[in-house]
């Protein structure tokens, strides 16, 4: 920017140019550029897997670089760890508020800088001093109380008052609203914008659309760990931002028949139907209902309350309210023993923690749900197991096509098939996939699918998650929307299209477009 | 700006408030308070049962019996606090006390033998500390480890008991010091088994040091992104753990008159029992110091009662077990219940 | 060759090996058997019959490292099952009849099952930490034995159960075939039911598990009962080798002796995979090593510190091994944790 024929270089608190952090065998980001200005608050957008989680560990040190340059005040620096980066004016406050709950506020405030008095902690300035840091934030609460007596909103001002003990010029706050309800969401907001009037620079991390709106200044979206383009919030509509987040994939999966366009008999009994399904705090009573043959796309976005849904349907979370029937008949779902013996079977988002067995093999893998399901005592003979992990090697096509290799050791997609075998094994009516094709390549993202949409079509009922609008429409014969713990919205058409479902996701009110059918 | 006020505050003056910011700013101390009382219980149970109990005498003896696990009580609650456990400390105690005395015995002055003790017990923490932080070993293992190492070294020292006849050490049990009119006493051991109390409470309140372990015990992880220094707090933890092992090695030798190289098995036991009793949380992060001297205060009733009632001492055991158990089941379930309850 | 060195067992075997090589080279008479009235003796003979205690212990306790717990109990078990099994002996007007003996010997495995369904039961159902359930049992259960025997060491003198920890069949100690026959009901009842897979899987994976809807409370309720079963054998084994119950002796720290080797045999403390293979060689290698200690002339209570060396050793060896795995991840010095789930 010139002035008067003179250059005066404008250094920003923070400046990322080219970053990339590669883990083996995964690229999470790939030549990203952010720029963080001081007075403005400046938010991150994407989907899961996009690379936001990973960009912020880059820039407060958590993970190393492989590629790019990180220039603090014009300086370029190098971050080997969190004291490095907060040595340097960046300070982060965590969705999971890294302060300690058995200290007094005031400690957790203040520890590490605290005032002393012939060697010993001053408690009086301690409290003194945490109350005015406190109270710089409009927050006014007992600093000797225990910082879990509080809220998690409170808590969450208080890490922030903790990053500003050191004068911090950047402020990270990665999805600070996540477990805050309408009236704490405020007085967060207010907090910021009077850090933001004091010149801080804030890097604000949400998936929460309204809220991205009522604060941002500016907006950088990434997509697939590579940047999309920044762009001032007030320039870029609501329904423009959730295209760039989601993108469009490759026609190849275009291959897939239109498998959304059957008729679905629903005149008998739904293979599963729970009505005011709910659980305090984390999702509203909600309805849903499968029938035989039928897939049901749950569509939203990132914590709109898909997985929590599903989760209470398979019994992994206790439901507070709500009645099941399966195939008519009342059932109680409160484990997933009870799910998987009503011959319902449940595939997790998070395949690593919730999924594979890592230190088994394929073969192990497979036959687990068939041989939890028989219990301890009756062992599958050799010849069975191999049978079936065989045929569902091929089916789904798993390479290596080893059974005996370690799951570990295979790519994500490859992992992903056998999970999918290990539910499919166990016979079930009813299939629940939570993001079945999310971090896997392009090839085995179709081959889940045209086996998902084949045995639907053989008479399987299939509730599948999905954050890639265009799998949930090519699949889906009836989709739920989702937002905010609701649903807001039961679309039933064969004509609907992704720009259809993003204007039903995006929109303020439930309205739904006219050629639309909304059955909420 | 908006003014953030939590709604106690303003209704301070209000009865509901005080008890509102007590519970806000002390719960912690509620377990502590559960020891107490038992304490009060099982005091006025057996003066009633007895009539004999409430003696000075008998009062006096309990600090005096238990001078040593008091000690070690002081230095367990330290690696507890940070969410450890260190189970060497009767082997560590054994061995300084073998050490010790065979030194005595060689002819080497009380002045440098006690410093050699404290410094065996700090090199034995520091060990333990070491394998616990910079290899991952879990807790337990490595210090049933040192505890294994302990033990082996102890008979290395002599296979049976050395008699101490030393007078610097002799002296500190056998005074008896007159407290207060009537039999009321204490030796130099009870003074200082309750220096070791102040000190250990001193520290955990009012230097870093103490409130990074509150810290690392409440969430090492937190502490670490706070910028606390966890790792050579959590290793000093331990060596503190072994200094007091050593020091509890002299009071043990000095009350016994003799060190034998079984003494203490077990005692890591009754001192985790008395911690937890005490009001210190197994999983880190709550609990005094003085809670642990009262866990040590009901372990000693309960021995008196049992020698009392003529009955075996392996009731002793038996109850601490007990005790240990019902407030380890308790604890889980205030978890259980407060973790369900957060939204 | 290559794959001969990447099988689990090699390295345990190699060390067992390597031991008695170099036992053999010490003192020749080391393999020696002698033949005396059709029965075998000899040191090996020694080390598979005396060995016969840790190897049951040894078995359960790695099912239950497997489930990622541990059972400190089981020492004390040990003694109360042996206390249960001689006071029935000495109580009985006919301490010679087979009758009687079966009857002791089942009654003290009985009691030994019901502590190990209790262990279970508060791992499992209440939820305690491993560590801390099976402390409670370590602590009280050594008491409970003494209260048994009546505070003494109750002698017997029985032919019947003398026979079991002495007594020769087919030329061969009885206590082996005991062992002989306990590592192949467990091998068979985790490898030729689907309990051993279930039981690594909950291992490795307690939530994903939970999700594919194996039975984890059942499975980790289970261990620990087949732990305390073992145990209680083992008890009644160390009973008959002295013909008496000694509540404080029995299965001292056999626990840290059950965990080397299980350690050794390549089980992982963290759970998981385990191997039954790997634990046998484990337990005898550890039997030949107190055999060379005693042979090297240093006195069995010192045994303890050359365990803890091992220990340590075999426990940093693990350690970086996990490391390694880490640091294979990173190209540069530092190594992220959790690549996969980007969010």
């Amino acid at each position: 920017m010139t002035s008067h024929g003179t250059t005066t270089a404008v250094t920003h608190p923070v400046e990322l140019r080219g970053i990339t952090v590669e883990f083996p065998g995964v690229k999470a980001l790939d030549d990203v550029d952010l720029t963080l200005r001081a007075g403005e608050v400046h938010t991150l957008m994407g989907e899961n897997g996009a690379g936001k989680s990973t960009l912020i560990k880059a820039l407060t040190g958590v993970y190393p670089i492989t590629a790019g340059t990180i220039g603090v005040r014009g300086v370029p620096r190098e971050f080997r760890s969190t004291a490095d980066a907060q040595a340097a004016g960046v300070s982060t406050v965590y969705q999971e508020v890294n302060l300690c709950p058995n200290l007094s506020v005031g400690e957790n405030v203040v520890l590490g800088h605290e005032p002393r008095r012939f060697g010993r902690i001053d408690w009086a300035a301690l409290h003194r001093d945490a109350a005015r840091h406190l109270a710089s934030l409009g927050v006014h609460i007992d600093t000797r109380s225990l910082l879990g007596s509080h809220s998690i909103a409170v808590q969450q001002l208080v890490a922030i008052a903790r990053a500003m003990v050191t004068d911090a010029a950047v402020l990270v706050l990665d999805e600070p609203t996540s477990s805050l309800d309408r009236t704490e969401v405020e007085q967060l907001f207010a907090v910021i914008r009077d850090l933001r009037d004091r010149g801080v620079a804030i890097l604000f991390v949400t998936h929460f659309l309204d809220q991205v709106y009522e604060i941002s200044d500016r907006l950088t979206v990434l997509r697939n760990g590579r940047l999309v383009g920044e762009y001032p919030a007030a320039e870029l509509p609501r329904g423009e931002l959730i295209s760039l987040m989601i993108g469009r994939e490759l026609d190849e999966l275009d291959a897939l028949s239109r498998s959304a366009e059957r008729t679905i008999d629903r005149t008998g009994e739904p293979v599963l139907r729970s009505r005011g399904i709910g659980r305090r705090g984390v999702l509203d009573p909600t309805d849903i209902e499968v029938f035989d043959g039928e897939v049901v796309g749950l569509a939203g976005l990132l914590g709109s309350g898909r997985t929590e849904l599903v989760r209470l349907l398979f019994g992994a979370d206790r439901p507070d309210s709500g009645t099941t029937t399966v195939r008519g008949a009342s059932a109680r779902i409160g484990s997933p023993r009870q799910a998987i013996d009503r011959r319902i079977a449940f595939s997790s988002e998070d395949r690593r923690a919730e999924g594979t067995i890592s230190d088994l093999t394929v073969a192990e893998n497979i036959i687990l749900g068939i041989q939890a399901k028989r219990g301890a005592l009756r062992k599958m003979r050799k010849a069975e197991q191999d049978a079936i992990v065989d045929e569902y090697i091929r089916a789904l096509g798993v390479r290596p096509a080893d059974p005996q290799a370690l799951i570990r050791n295979l790519s994500g997609g490859n992992q992903q098939k056998v999970l999918l075998a290990r539910s499919l094994a166990t016979a079930p009516q009813l299939i629940i996939l939570d993001e079945p094709t999310r971090g896997i390549d392009v090839g085995a993202k179709a081959d889940i699918q045209r086996k998902v949409a084949e045995l639907a079509e053989q008479g399987l009922a299939v509730v599948f998650i999905s954050s890639e609008l265009e799998e949930v429409v090519r699949l889906a014969q009836r989709i739920v929307v989702m937002r905010d713990r609701r649903k807001i919205g039961e679309l039933t058409s064969h004509d609907i299209d992704v720009s259809d479902l993003v204007e039903v996701i995006a929109q303020e009110s439930p309205e739904t477009p006219d050629h639309v059918e909304n059955v909420a | 700006m908006t003014g953030l006020t939590v709604a106690g505050e303003t209704r301070a003056a209000s009865a509901v408030g005080s008890v509102r910011r007590f519970t806000s700013r002390r719960v912690t101390w509620i377990p502590v308070l559960a020891a107490v009382t038992i304490l009060l219980l099982l005091l006025v149970g057996a003066q009633l049962y007895f009539g004999n109990f409430f003696t000075p005498r008998v009062l006096s003896s309990l600090l005096l019996d238990n001078a040593y696990l008091l000690i070690l009580a002081v230095g367990m609650t330290f690696v507890i606090l940070t969410g450890g456990i260190d189970l060497s400390v009767g082997a560590v105690m054994a061995f300084t006390g073998m050490l010790g005395a065979s030194l005595l015995r060689d002819g080497l002055p009380t002045a440098v033998v006690i410093p050699v003790m404290l410094a065996i017990g700090a090199g034995m923490g520091l060990a333990v500390g070491v394998l616990v932080h910079y290899f991952d070993v879990q807790p337990f293992i490595a210090s049933l480890a040192a505890m294994f190492a302990a033990r082996g070294l102890a008979f290395m020292v002599s296979l049976s008991s050395i008699k101490v006849e030393d007078p610097a050490i002799l002296w500190l049990q056998s005074t008896r010091l007159q407290v207060a009119p009537g039999s009321w006493y204490i030796t130099p051991t009870g003074i200082l088994a309750l220096l070791v109390v102040l000190v250990g409470a001193l520290v955990l309140h009012f230097t870093r040091f103490g409130r990074t372990i509150y810290a690392i015990g409440g969430s090492e992880q937190s502490a670490r992104l706070m910028g606390l220094p966890v790792v050579r707090t959590k290793i000093l933890a331990y060596v503190v753990s072994g200094v007091c092992a050593g020091l509890a090695g002299v009071v043990f030798t000095a009350y016994t008159g003799a060190s034998y190289p079984l003494n203490g098995i077990g005692t890591e036991l009754d001192t985790i029992a008395a911690v937890v009793i005490g009001g210190t949380l197994l999983t880190g992060g709550s609990g005094f110091v003085v809670g642990s001297m009262i866990g040590v205060f009901v372990y000693g009733t309960i021995k008196t009662v049992i020698s009392f009632l003529g009955a075996e001492q392996s009731w002793t055991r038996i109850s601490i077990g007990a005790l240990l158990l019902v407030f380890v089941v308790v604890q889980r379930i205030i978890v259980a219940r407060s973790a369900a309850q957060r939204r | 060759m290559r794959r001969l060195v990447r099988q689990r067992l090699f390295w345990p075997i190699a060390a067992l090996l390597t031991l008695i090589v170099v036992n053999t080279i010490a003192r020749p008479s080391f393999i020696s058997v002698t033949v005396r009235d059709g029965q075998l003796y000899g040191p090996l003979l020694d080390i598979l019959r005396n060995s016969a205690p840790l190897m049951l212990v040894a078995l359960g306790m790695t099912i239950v490292i497997a489930t990622r717990g541990i059972d400190l109990s089981v020492g004390a078990i040990m003694a109360v099952s042996g206390a249960v099994a001689l006071t029935i002996i000495a109580g009985s007007p006919s301490p010679d009849d087979l009758g009687t003996v079966l009857v002791a010997i089942l009654a003290g495995i009985a009691v030994a099952l019901v502590l190990g369904l209790w262990n279970g039961f508060l791992v499992a159902v209440v939820g305690i930490q491993p560590i801390i359930a099976t402390l409670v049992l370590m602590l009280a259960g050594r008491g409970v034995a003494l209260l048994i025997t009546g505070g003494f060491i109750t002698t017997i003198n029985s032919e019947p159960y003398r026979f079991l920890a002495q007594g020769y069949v087919f030329g061969l100690p009885l206590a082996l075939y005991v062992s002989l026959v306990a590592i192949a009901i467990v091998a068979v009842v985790e490898r030729r039911t689907a309990l051993g897979v279930l039981t690594e899987s909950v291992g490795i994976n307690p939530e994903a598990s939970r999700l594919a809807g194996v039975r984890s409370r059942g499975i980790v309720w289970g261990a620990y009962a087949a732990s305390g079963l073992l145990a209680g054998l083992a008890g009644i084994l160390y009973s008959s080798n002295i013909s008496a119950a000694d509540a404080n002796a029995a299965g001292l720290y056999i626990e840290l002796d059950a965990i080397l080797a299980v350690v050794l045999g390549g089980t992982s403390l963290m759970g998981g995979k385990f191997s039954i293979a790997g634990t046998v060689v484990g337990v005898f290698t550890i039997q030949t090593l107190k055999s060379t200690i005693t042979f090297l002339g240093v006195p069995p209570a010192v045994s303890p510190l050359f365990l803890a060396i091992i220990v340590v050793i075999v426990v940093l060896i693990q350690s970086p091994r996990l490391r390694g795995g880490i640091s294979r991840l990173a190209t540069s010095s530092r190594a992220p944790k959790t690549p996969e789930v980007v969010r």
